[in-house]
């Protein structure tokens, strides 16, 4: 259709959309400008994984040095432990995460009880509400080893002799880790599956009723198809994430017993980087993270096309 | 419009059949109780966690001490509240963290109003390259140094501003506010507005808004919330005590048992042991949450589920 429109048409029909929109155009410089100042102008300090940088040489200063960097730290103990916790870790995550929201919000649809419904997700939705630094006081305050309630009513009760090193002794502290992570997202979780299941046609559960399907059959049969996409597309999402770990959460639930699991890529990045000075070397490593993240999400989009799946983008 | 009250017409009378079947069909069930005691228990871990909390941070010493507080305060005491009231520092560090929240939910809901009332106008020129410039920085991040760098050239490392702008607008945010706009709001109410000779702002503020109240409510919440938890920005970009918001505070004094902010704890440990007030602190923080919570929650149920129908 643009093929057909003369120049001076298109020029004229420009000024008819900039003259009737412009209000629409002079809204979007904002967020823009925000983008732009404060993502996209990040991207050219990209070019110091590239460079043998120091703070005191500046850009300029620094010499270029092509995929050194990189082929360095593939050789780097430490990276490579962190690499291999960030993928062990994120992945008993999705493997945990991604369907117990999913449980948990075909049960919550399943409550006929309006009152028990609408007070326990309040209750549920409460822990997406705290900061990491709350929820590691409490995990500590109910997991110490000496004063941790859970371990002095485990202790009162007579089921063990001497309290459980839940969080400072490093194989404990992975399913620690991975409970309270998932604990700490499993409410708001379901929100979105709430959102999908109530899209759902209700003429569909009844036609399953009237096929003889039971609870069960409806939840497989009509439940979990209708929502299909959203898991797809979390799933696809979460993918990009696989190499990213959340620093507040292995931040908080630092403690000298337990680096050995708790050393992934965001803590390789802060303390070799910001803690060290090994610019090149954390920037490097965060643009291995955003590539590895961005082509996954890309392939994950296309494998879920190809299988029918609507995909994200 | 009249085939359409038809059909809803029709649909309502088909739920009130289903639910009226369904009440014959399922008495309560095995598999009700089962659903119920699950999330209750659930809920449960939401709770008691912090009533513990509570109950600890108001219990004299000795009873907690000999490991006596479970649900219930034992020997009720406020000297930990009174100590981190005296010492002060919590205090000072809440009221910025109040202001600096306040301002950057502000900034952010701006920000967010004005990409997502364009974006949601489907006739908008060059709608899909925007949402695109936007969009494209939720998936590839440049990571921590380059944005240290950039703040650091910005000059506003170690200034409230670095809690502030460079997170403020947030696009998944922005995503939801655009996808409730295009749920609710039907273009053609805003291009009768637009033929009835108002303009984009005005369309914007009187109609857009105005109808827009659970989105509003909800990601300010987000923003408040988000900005309310963080500490991983001020330990990156804030070293001034002066700037660091109560839940880096917080984490000095708990977590990072390495850090020099124990401060508070070395002066107040003559009325207080650790254990009470680490309770106290906690809850001193996460009491502005559980006050306000209650009250946004309704509105934010129904704010995300129709803005992320289709996220």
């Amino acid at each position: 259709m643009n093929e057909a429109i003369k120049p001076d048409t298109l020029l004229k029909r420009t000024l008819r959309v900039l003259s009737r929109d412009w209000q629409l155009y002079f809204l979007l410089l904002l967020p823009l400008a925000f983008v732009v100042v404060f993502k996209y102008a990040a991207y050219p300090g990209l070019r110091i994984a590239f460079l043998d940088y120091k703070p005191a040489r500046g850009f300029e200063g620094s010499p270029f040095v092509g995929f050194d960097i990189f082929q360095k730290i593939f050789k780097d103990a430490d990276f490579l432990k962190a690499l291999r916790n960030s993928l062990t870790f994120n992945f008993l995550d999705l493997l945990v995460g991604f369907p117990l929201p999913i449980v948990l919000a075909i049960m919550l649809n399943e409550i006929r009880f309006k009152t028990f419904k609408r007070v326990s997700q309040t209750i549920l939705y409460l822990p997406h509400f705290l900061s990491w630094v709350i929820v590691a006081s409490v995990a500590y305050a109910l997991f110490k080893p000496e004063s941790g309630l859970v371990n002095i009513l485990l202790v009162n009760l007579g089921f063990i002799d001497s309290g459980i090193p839940f969080l400072t002794e490093k194989w404990h502290w992975a399913v620690s880790y991975l409970l309270i992570g998932v604990w700490q997202g499993l409410g708001w979780g379901t929100i979105i599956y709430l959102a999908a299941i109530t899209g759902i046609s209700s003429e569909l559960y009844e036609a399953a009723t009237v096929d003889g399907a039971g609870r069960l059959g409806r939840i497989w049969h009509v439940t979990l198809p209708g929502i299909r996409p959203t898991m797809v597309t979390l799933l696809i999402m979460n993918l990009g994430r696989i190499t990213g770990s959340n620093f507040e959460r292995l931040d908080s639930l630092a403690n000298v017993q337990v680096t050995e699991f708790q050393y992934q890529l965001a803590i390789y990045t802060y303390q070799k980087g910001l803690a060290g000075g090994n610019f090149s070397r954390a920037t490097a490593v965060g643009l291995f993270q955003s590539a590895v993240g961005f082509l996954l999400v890309l392939a994950a989009d296309r494998v879920s096309k190809k299988l029918g799946e609507s995909g994200l983008i | 419009m009249a085939s359409a009250t038809a059909s809803s017409g029709g649909r309502a009378s088909l739920r009130g059949r289903a639910s009226l079947s369904g009440r014959k069909l399922n008495a309560v069930t095995i598999g009700d109780i089962v659903i119920i005691i699950i999330i209750t228990l659930l809920c449960m871990t939401c709770i008691l966690p912090f009533i513990h909390l509570a109950a600890k941070s108001v219990s004299s010493n000795t009873a907690v001490l000999s490991k006596k507080v479970f649900l219930w305060p034992k020997g009720f005491t406020l000297s930990a509240y009174q100590a981190i009231f005296r010492d002060g520092q919590l205090t000072r560090s809440m009221f910025y963290s109040v202001e600096v929240t306040v301002l950057f939910t502000i900034i952010g809901m701006i920000a967010t109003t004005c990409a997502a009332y364009p974006l949601s106008v489907k006739r908008l020129r060059g709608r899909s390259a925007f949402s695109l410039i936007i969009l494209f920085t939720l998936y590839f991040t440049a990571g921590l140094i380059p944005e240290y760098l950039l703040l650091q050239q910005l000059g506003i490392l170690n200034t409230m501003w670095a809690l502030v702008l460079p997170l403020a607008f947030s696009p998944y945010n922005m995503l939801i506010m655009k996808s409730f706009l295009e749920a609710t709001i039907p273009d053609s109410l805003e291009e009768a507005a637009f033929l009835d000779g108002a303009n984009h702002f005005q369309i914007l503020l009187k109609i857009i808004l105005p109808l827009s109240k659970p989105i509003l409510a909800t990601l300010s919440l987000f923003y408040a919330v988000g900005r309310w938890n963080a500490y991983a920005d001020a330990k990156y970009y804030i070293t001034k005590k002066a700037l660091q918001p109560i839940q880096y505070m917080l984490y000095n004094m708990i977590l990072n048992s390495s850090s020099d902010a124990i401060s508070l704890s070395e002066s107040a440990a003559a009325t207080s042991t650790p254990e009470v007030l680490q309770s106290a602190t906690v809850m001193f923080a996460t009491l502005p949450i559980i006050c306000i919570y209650p009250f946004v929650q309704k509105y934010f149920v129904k704010g995300v589920m129709i803005g992320a129908v289709k996220g």
